[in-house]
Order: structure tokens, then C-alpha cells, then sequence
């Protein structure tokens, strides 16, 4: 197999802490002659602060790694840990932005953002005002009081994103958050998720199948390959400068080198991917 | 089409019509003139009735029995679908051991139920409450059930990563999807609880709208049928607008449907 790992193994000590470990995880779905391999015997490490993308072809079981993590699903074989503690059920520390609209429709982008405190016990005036401040961060603070359907596609991003980052979780996992909005506003949700993540640099797990998007937010780059029975084939690390504007970043010529550097390796997956679906 | 060029046209189908209905009873169109009013009487006297109705006063007490029927059956059927259809839908084991009982039920045409009911509760309210609920449970239970059973995997699962417990997801998922459903259906349900309301006073009764319009048939007066007829359109048409201003106010986070308004 060829193996292109080209982590930048200075900052990866394994004694600094790791937010997110995926020990030899495995997943099947359906059972017996049905049954269905979505991902290979996976490891995976995501130290505190870092900000991992995995990218990989369409139906490589991206998404599938995520919801292990967040506990949504049960691994057949394997095992994640998130700050050391085994995921079991619902896992409590993690925020996950969903690629679809996740908010609730029946409630104003207010009472979406506050509902994730008031859940958690918070009192319902203090949950409101956090909430409303939560909201002002992400640009939204004269649209608290719309629904849903009020608003549009990057506005309900940016309410999906507060409604995370209010409870403040240790871990943050991102299944293609911004596929469905448009380039322009794709790039401007970027930048504002850099800007949040780096007041506190949580450790991230951001799937994305656009090669640009990962390079120009992460620190490491982890391709897949395509499935079914996906497993990681290759690792790059990220040396852009930070703090990053993703408009700019993609300008630079180190960027480009990246790019072609992964994609060297993510092209292989693609062509795989797409031969399975067309025949030959 | 202008607002105030649609409503002239509208006013000018009723206006043709009514003048048609008139000249009908007033000249010898189709045979004589005394058999025409017999069958179909004529707007003049339709119109003095309603007036007589009113003037009178003896409608009122009839509206309010009709009324108080609809609402009556409304609110217990729309409880009883709630409560069941949550339920159904929460424990599909129940619901998998009443499916056929349900359908079986739902099948059965409710008015042969309104004499057995006459039987049960008697020939006052009761009787016509209890046809209504039988035609709102239906359908408040159906909506219900598919509220509950047809939340959004995406919401649910935010929900559940945003550390909602099962109570909470009752609460801020389940309800409001399967209220939404419910209100959905709420000009239909509404509608069912005056079906079962009138059609039950016309079965047998001492007051309503239903009886009114029963009455004046028993006696051959076409004049009265029309009547009574008039008034319960115009009463459903309030009730059917009172329903979509609560509407508006219940599902304001909705968005408007496709094709409608």
C-alpha cells in the first residue's frame, strides 16, 4: 500500500493531550449477507487545539466516523475515546454542526440558541441573554427573533453554530457544515468559524469533500479512501501561517503545493469512487 | 386580477344566479310558477325568512346548540387523537396491536354510529358531541401520529447532541412537530365537529341548525330548508375564518406552502 504520511511529526507528541481518539474503529451496517463495511479498522488521533479535515469521495463513510465520535453510532469493532473516556451513548462533550438544516422550525433563532442551555439547566432569563449575545457574535443580532424558514442558508449556519458553541464543548465535529450554501458565503463562514474556534481552539473534526475548504481551515489534512471498508491513506500537515482569511490563503504558493500534494493522493480515491458508480 | 375586480366578479356569479332563481319563480319559465316555488321557492321569501330568523331571535338559540355541539366535539376528539396518536406513535408495539382495530374503525361510516349514540346518550347534545368526536379523533389521531413519527432525523439528532433527555425532546421535538401536524388538519377537523354536530341534530333532536332545517323539511317547507340552509353556510364560513386566524397566530414559524396564498 502506498503510505504518504507526511504528518510533521515535531508537534505530534503523543504526550500532549489528544481530544479524540479512534482506536482500530470499524463499521458495518445491515447484518449477515447484507451486511456493509463503511469504514476499516480507522486510527486516528486529534490533539487538543487542533483542527483535523478529513476528506475523502463521496460515500467513503466520512460521516460515519463523525457520528461514532458523537456517539450516534456504535462501532462493530474498535473503539472512541474522547478526552480518554469511551464514548458510549450520546456524548455529552461534543458539539456537532449537522450539513442539514438541524434547527428546530417551531422556534425563533433565539429560542434555538437559548434551548441548549436552558436543557442543560441553565435559567431561562440567563439562557435568553447568553443566547442573544451568542447570537450578536455571529453577526445575527438583529434576526433573533425569525424562524428558521425566515432566514437564509448562511444565517441559519451561523444560528446552527451559536446553538453549538453556546454549550461550550469540548470537542467540535463538522459533518460538511457548509456544503449546501453557496462559494461566497462558504468563504465568509470559514473565516467566522476560524475567528470563534481561535478564542479558545477547541479540537475539531471537520469533514468536508472539498480539498480547498480543508486545506484553508485545518492543521492536518487526513484522506480516505473510497469504500465500502474505507480506511485513512494518507495524512499532510497544514503549515499555512495563522490567523488565516480563507480568501486570501488560497493565493499563497504554499497552498498550491498542498494542493497538489493531496490531491495527488485523493485523486486515486475519486477515480476509485467513480469507475464503482459508472462501471468500468 | 385586482382585489377589487375579483370581489365585483364575485358578487356578480351570486347576483346572476339569484336573478336567474328569481325570474324562475316570478314567470312561468319552466311550467307553472306555484310548482317552481313549491320545489324551489324563491329568493324573496328565503331572504324574509332569514330576516324573520333573526328578527325573531328563535336562530340564536339554535346557532348556540350548534355551536356549543362543534366545539365540544372539536375539543374532546382533538384530545383524544392527541393523547392516543403520541402514544401510538412513542410505543409502536401498541400501535402494531391496535392497527387493525383503528382501521377498522376509521372504515366504518360514523352516521350509522348516530343511533346508537341516540340510544347511549340520549337525544340532547351529548349524542351529536359524541358523532363529532368520532369523525375529529380520526383524523387529529392519523396527523398526530405522523407528527411524532416523521421528525426530522437531522432535528432529532441535533436535538439529542445538544444533551436534550427524553422528556426534553418530548418537549421541544415531539409536541410542537405533532402539534403542527394537528393544526395542520384543523380547518378539516373543524369542519368534521360540524358534520357531526348537524348531522346528528338531523337524525333527531330538539334544537340546532340540523333541527331546524329537519323540521321545515318534515313539513314540506322548501322556504326553511333553503333558510336553515343559508345560515349554516355562513356560519361555517365564520367558524372556517375564526379557525384561520388561529392558525396564522399557532403556525406563524411555518412556511407558507407552496400554491397557497
Amino acid at each position: 500500500m502506498a503510505f504518504t504520511n507526511a504528518v510533521a511529526s515535531g508537534r505530534a507528541s503523543s504526550l500532549s493531550g489528544v481530544a479524540v481518539a479512534l482506536e482500530d474503529v470499524s463499521v458495518v451496517f445491515g447484518s449477515g449477507a447484507d451486511s456493509y463495511c463503511a469504514v476499516e479498522t480507522i486510527d486516528l488521533n486529534v490533539r487538543d487545539g487542533e483542527f483535523v479535515a478529513i476528506v475523502g469521495p463521496t460515500g467513503c463513510g466520512k460521516s460515519t466516523l463523525l457520528n461514532v465520535v458523537a456517539g450516534l453510532l456504535a462501532p462493530a469493532r474498535g473503539r472512541a475515546l474522547v478526552r480518554g473516556r469511551q464514548v458510549a451513548g450520546v456524548d455529552a462533550d461534543a458539539g456537532y454542526l449537522f450539513q442539514q438544516d438541524a434547527l428546530m422550525p417551531w422556534k425563533t433563532a433565539l429560542d434555538n440558541v437559548s434551548v441548549a442551555l436552558e436543557v442543560a439547566g441553565v435559567a431561562r432569563a440567563e439562557a435568553r441573554e447568553r443566547a442573544r449575545a451568542w447570537l450578536a457574535r455571529v453577526g445575527l443580532a438583529r434576526f433573533t427573533a425569525r424562524y428558521p424558514h425566515q432566514l437564509s442558508g448562511g444565517q441559519r449556519k451561523r444560528v446552527a453554530l451559536a446553538q453549538v458553541l453556546i454549550r461550550n464543548p469540548a470537542i467540535l465535529l463538522m459533518d460538511e457544515p457548509f456544503g449546501p450554501l453557496d462559494a461566497q458565503t462558504r468563504g465568509l463562514m470559514g473565516d467566522l468559524l476560524l475567528k470563534l474556534w481561535s478564542d479558545d481552539r477547541k479540537a475539531v473534526l471537520f469533514v468536508t469533500h472539498d480539498l480547498e475548504e480543508a486545506i484553508a481551515l485545518s492543521d492536518r489534512v487526513v484522506v480516505m479512501a473510497a469504500g465500502p471498508g474505507s480506511r485513512i491513506v494518507a495524512e499532510h500537515a497544514i503549515d499555512l501561517p495563522r490567523p488565516r482569511e480563507t480568501s486570501e490563503i488560497r493565493l499563497e504558493p504554499r497552498f498550491h503545493a498542498l494542493q497538489r500534494a493531496i490531491w495527488s493522493d485523493l485523486r486515486a480515491e475519486v477515480m476509485k469512487a467513480y469507475g464503482d458508480q459508472f462501471g468500468e | 386580477m385586482s382585489r377589487a375586480r375579483l370581489f365585483t366578479l364575485q358578487i356578480g356569479v351570486a347576483f346572476v344566479f339569484i336573478a336567474a332563481w328569481h325570474v324562475c319563480a316570478q314567470y312561468p319559465v319552466f311550467g307553472e310558477v306555484k310548482n317552481f316555488r313549491f320545489f324551489f321557492s324563491a329568493p324573496d321569501d328565503v331572504g324574509l325568512r332569514i330576516w324573520k330568523f333573526f328578527a325573531t331571535g328563535m336562530i340564536w338559540r339554535h346557532l348556540w346548540i350548534t355551536l356549543t355541539e362543534t366545539i365540544l366535539a372539536f375539543v374532546i376528539g382533538a384530545v383524544g387523537g392527541v393523547v392516543i396518536g403520541f402514544w401510538f406513535a412513542r410505543q409502536p408495539r401498541v400501535a402494531a396491536v391496535f392497527d387493525p382495530y383503528v382501521k377498522m374503525a376509521n372504515a366504518l361510516p360514523r352516521v350509522v354510529l348516530a343511533p346508537i349514540f341516540m340510544l347511549w346518550f340520549g337525544l340532547g347534545i351529548w349524542s351529536k358531541v359524541a358523532l363529532g368526536v368520532t369523525l375529529v379523533f380520526f383524523i387529529v389521531f392519523f396527523n398526530v401520529y405522523q407528527g411524532v413519527k416523521e421528525v426530522s432525523p437531522t432535528v432529532l439528532a441535533n436535538a439529542r447532541m445538544l444533551g436534550m433527555n427524553e422528556r426534553q425532546l418530548l418537549r421541544h421535538v415531539y409536541w410542537p412537530s405533532a402539534l403542527s401536524w394537528m393544526f395542520s388538519s384543523l380547518h378539516t377537523s373543524v369542519g368534521f365537529a360540524l358534520v357531526g354536530a348537524v348531522v346528528g341534530e338531523y337524525l333527531g333532536s330538539a334544537a340546532g341548525l340540523g333541527y331546524v332545517i329537519h323540521e321545515a323539511e318534515g313539513t314540506f317547507d322548501v322556504t326553511g330548508v333553503f333558510a336553515g340552509m343559508v345560515v349554516l353556510a355562513f356560519f361555517v364560513l365564520a367558524i372556517d375564518y375564526l379557525v384561520t386566524l388561529a392558525e396564522n397566530r399557532l403556525l406563524a414559524w411555518r412556511p407558507p406552502a407552496a400554491g397557497q396564498g
